[in-house]
């Protein structure tokens, strides 16, 4: 009961999140210079004034704001995201059709990231428990730091040059091999080869949070009361590290991963420019750039919702893992 | 299928034998070609549509003209050759243009292609949705008819020349009429799926991932195009499209996609190869432009100081190592009527500093701020160097970076001090040149007016003269006066004429076949075994 009433609460500041995220950028983003009419002419290297001002009509773009936002409200209501002026598609199905190749993108990201972060964090914060191999702890750290500094799309750039130019190991671009006209397992097996490189390239920078993080929560948990007497009680050096100091470690991962998360569902703009991967956070870009209010505002609606999805389930795992949230504070039991 | 082929390969081969000199003059495409294979391109940016009458962006041209065709085509001197129309002709008066068009032509879904057909294009729906060619439409055309099947004649209400010069593809596409007719033009699924009669069929496009066309089998030139697909990759970073193109991923390069170093490296590279022909029909040019509404470039003194102040030859071959052509006018070398002996503003930063001095303009109390938009490096480059340059005879510039939204909506408004824009001139210069400077054109609403207002009444009684005059004579004697007076009057910064180039892979064969690459049908290239 507490749980549903929990969740609908949630749910309800979602929606208002959401209408705020429309209406704010609505107005946003006809505060910059030009639309899409312009734009178009601007493109076309030619277009009289007669013309812009036709497809100023076509588009709505000559009625008041007040009445294109009502009617883009009860569009979005009734599940229609419009037209994009530009392309002359539903915006729905725009998004749809890049929405695949960015969860791949930003799943295979995410689990590189929280997989390797947390075992390389787990593994420093071992050789301080341990008090063995102590230079370990220095290289993954300063490693840490590296990659942390390193601009993306540099390394991006470097990965493209060492891994496909010079050693031919993986593709360059793209999501699959057109040419080749693959199906079945033999396409999946093309779309991970093509998927390595960026997912690594986008993963690398979340690694580095990671195992920080990792590794600062384990060494903080290490020295409470419960692990010395679990030490105490004779368990096993590594049961207390995985059980009883991981486990308590993962809370500030959890909630790092919902940021995370968050940032990917907007697509990964350099990352996806770099490797030509067809993903959401181009489309929003060269929405951006045209001027497509309609696919602009559609795509902030959905990575707000997936967003607004994805703290929601932070959320709930930080209940999970540590039952006292939510249930000791909004109870009043004691701790 | 095969058979017929390959006789006809070995009787070419006989020919080339017994006379290979006849076979150099006509080049090296005439011979042994080969059928298959799939030569590969990229897009950027990737456009909404190939529907080629809504779309002029250079890349919806790109591709949108492997599956539609024009009535002509033109070479590289700009002469006009059969495509969709085998014959044509003009009458004395210059009023009536008759075309009879090929025959047993079908569109891809198996309609035959009629005069019906480019009756429709040419009447109602160009002139409906045609960013620039409806202007020149509406203004000079009396009617078009289909006077039989494969006859069409098209009636003007005043002479105009250049009319013979507007049929290439991307200016007037034939489109079909069985599906655009009575339907919304902009919201048409067939802008999607787009249905034409060229070489290529339209396959497969995966947004924000690839383009793929499939050879026409029923293509109306017998035994063309010689590959067997088309795909154009979409790859919106420049570094990413070199190294495609290096691993020989991508076959045919606009050199415009990638930066100069990176051209200059793979020119001499081995395995590649340079095309430097086929932009005449566009003869895009680069200048810059300045609002001469307001102080300082309301005075002539002042436009022509900063033409001394900015050494255009440094530009070319400094900047752009080599590539490009410094300006001499305001007409491209490659335009129709180009005339060389108009006044010159040779680098002189001091003749700069004598006329401002002369012009009495106070430029400190003009700061110019010059509005630029990203088009890579070597031009952020150029941008640097016109304000180093212009600061250095006594201007005060600031550089302000605008997308290309904000540029044209504030070029269209006239809100600019200085900017820089690079239109195409489309071959003549009544269709790309006379828009720019004609005072009947200081409108808004559009960036590729006459934005710099630009005014001089003897120019306007010239440009008037030239675009009705039948003899390309009296044209040229009238086009000379102009460009002379253009010269004189600075009616634009003239830096560059731009030299859009193609690099490919060595095996592919026949890569650029007119004065407009850019929408080449690619029906004869073909890939060496």
């Amino acid at each position: 009961m507490q749980f549903a009433s929990f969740v609908s609460t949630r749910l309800g500041k979602a929606l208002l999140v959401m209408l705020g995220v429309v209406v704010i950028n609505f107005f946003l983003i006809r505060l910059a210079p030009g639309d899409p009419a312009m734009v178009m002419a601007g493109e076309s290297g030619a277009g009289d004034a007669a013309f812009v001002q036709n497809l100023r009509q076509q588009f709505g773009l000559d009625q008041p704001q007040l009445v294109q936002l009502g009617l883009y409200l009860k569009g979005v209501a009734s599940l229609d995201l419009g037209f994009s002026y530009r392309n002359h598609v539903p915006v729905l199905e725009l998004i749809l059709d890049r929405l695949p190749a960015t969860l791949l993108l930003m799943a295979a990201a995410f689990v590189i990231s929280i997989v390797v972060g947390v075992a390389l964090g787990a593994l420093a914060a071992r050789t301080r428990y341990r008090g063995r191999h102590r230079w370990l702890d220095g290289v993954i750290m300063t490693s840490a730091m590296v990659l942390y500094a390193t601009p993306l799309f540099w390394l991006s750039l470097l990965a493209i040059i060492v891994f496909s130019v010079l050693l031919g190991w993986l593709p360059a671009f793209g999501m699959e091999n057109v040419m080749a006209g693959l199906s079945g397992w033999a396409r999946i097996a093309d779309i991970a080869q093509h998927l390595v490189l960026p997912a690594c390239s986008l993963a690398v920078f979340f690694i580095a949070v990671y195992a920080r993080l990792t590794r600062a929560a384990m060494l903080e948990v290490m020295g409470m009361d419960f692990v010395r007497t679990a030490r105490a009680k004779g368990v096993p050096a590594g049961r207390v590290l995985r059980v009883h100091i991981l486990r308590n470690a993962l809370l500030p991962v959890v909630t790092f991963a919902g940021v995370q998360l968050g940032q990917l569902a907007g697509g990964a703009l350099l990352t996806e420019t770099v490797f030509s991967w067809p993903g959401i956070g181009r489309l929003m870009f060269d929405a951006l750039l045209q001027r497509d209010y309609q696919l602009l505002l559609g795509i902030f609606l959905v990575t707000s919702a997936m967003v607004v999805g994805f703290n929601l389930m932070a959320d709930l795992l930080h209940r999970f893992l540590d039952p006292r949230i939510g249930s000791g504070a909004a109870a009043g039991a004691p701790g | 299928m095969r058979p017929i082929q390959s006789s006809l390969r070995r009787m070419l081969r006989a020919v080339a034998a017994t006379s290979a000199a006849l076979m150099l003059a006509a080049g090296s495409s005439a011979f042994a070609q080969t059928r298959g294979g799939v030569v590969s391109m990229i897009v950027n940016p990737e456009p909404a549509s190939m529907m080629l009458a809504m779309n002029s962006v250079v890349t919806s041209q790109y591709m949108g003209s492997k599956i539609f065709q024009g009535l002509l085509t033109y070479d590289a001197n700009l002469k006009p050759r059969p495509e969709l129309a085998r014959s044509w002709t003009i009458s004395p008066d210059g009023l009536t243009y008759t075309f009879q068009l090929q025959p047993g032509v079908k569109w891809h879904d198996g309609k035959p292609f009629t005069a019906a057909d480019a009756e429709y294009a040419i009447g109602k729906l160009v002139p409906a949705v045609h960013a620039r060619t409806r202007v020149v439409l509406n203004n000079y055309m009396a009617s078009v008819k289909a006077t039989g099947p494969l006859t069409l004649e098209i009636k003007l209400k005043s002479p105009f020349p250049s009319f013979i010069s507007m049929f290439e593809v991307g200016t007037i596409p034939m489109l079909p009429r069985h599906l655009y007719e009575n339907t919304d033009i902009a919201t048409n699924p067939a802008n999607q799926k787009p249905v034409g009669t060229g070489p290529f069929v339209f396959k497969e496009w995966r947004r924000g991932a690839f383009i793929k066309m499939d050879r026409n089998p029923e293509y109306w030139k017998k035994d063309l195009p010689y590959l067997d697909g088309l795909l154009f990759y979409v790859m919106p970073d420049a570094a990413s499209r070199v190294v495609a193109f290096e691993k020989g991923e991508v076959t045919v390069l606009r050199t415009a996609d990638i930066e100069v170093s990176d051209l200059t490296r793979l020119r001499k590279t081995p395995g590649f190869e340079f095309h430097a022909k086929g932009w005449e029909f566009f003869s895009p040019t680069f200048h810059l432009q300045v609002n001469m509404r307001k102080p300082p470039f309301d005075n002539l003194k002042v436009r022509q100081a900063m033409q001394h102040a900015i050494d255009r030859n440094f530009i070319v071959d400094t900047i752009f190592e080599g590539t490009n052509r410094a300006a001499t006018g305001a007409f491209s070398a490659t335009e129709m009527f180009y005339e060389k002996n108009v006044p010159q503003y040779p680098f002189d930063p001091n003749k700069a500093r004598a006329l401002i001095k002369e012009s009495g303009v106070d430029l400190a109390k003009a700061p110019i701020k010059f509005m630029t938009i990203p088009l890579g490096a070597n031009y952020d480059r150029l941008f640097e160097y016109c304000k180093q340059m212009m600061e250095q005879v006594g201007f005060k510039v600031t550089l302000e970076s605008a997308d290309s939204g904000t540029w044209a909506s504030k070029m269209s408004n006239w809100d600019f001090d200085m900017t820089l824009n690079l239109p195409y001139q489309y071959g003549d210069p009544a269709l790309g040149v006379e828009r720019l400077y004609v005072s009947k054109n200081i409108v808004k609403g559009s960036p590729f007016a006459n934005n710099q207002g630009y005014s001089n009444a003897k120019a306007d009684e010239l440009w008037a003269k030239a675009g009705g005059e039948m003899d390309p004579f009296i044209r040229k004697r009238l086009y000379g006066e102009l460009q002379g007076i253009l010269a004189r009057d600075v009616a634009n910064q003239y830096l560059f004429d731009i030299e859009y180039t193609t690099l490919s892979k060595s095996n592919v064969k026949n890569v650029v076949t007119s004065g407009h690459y850019l929408t080449d049908s690619m029906d004869t290239v073909w890939i060496a075994k």
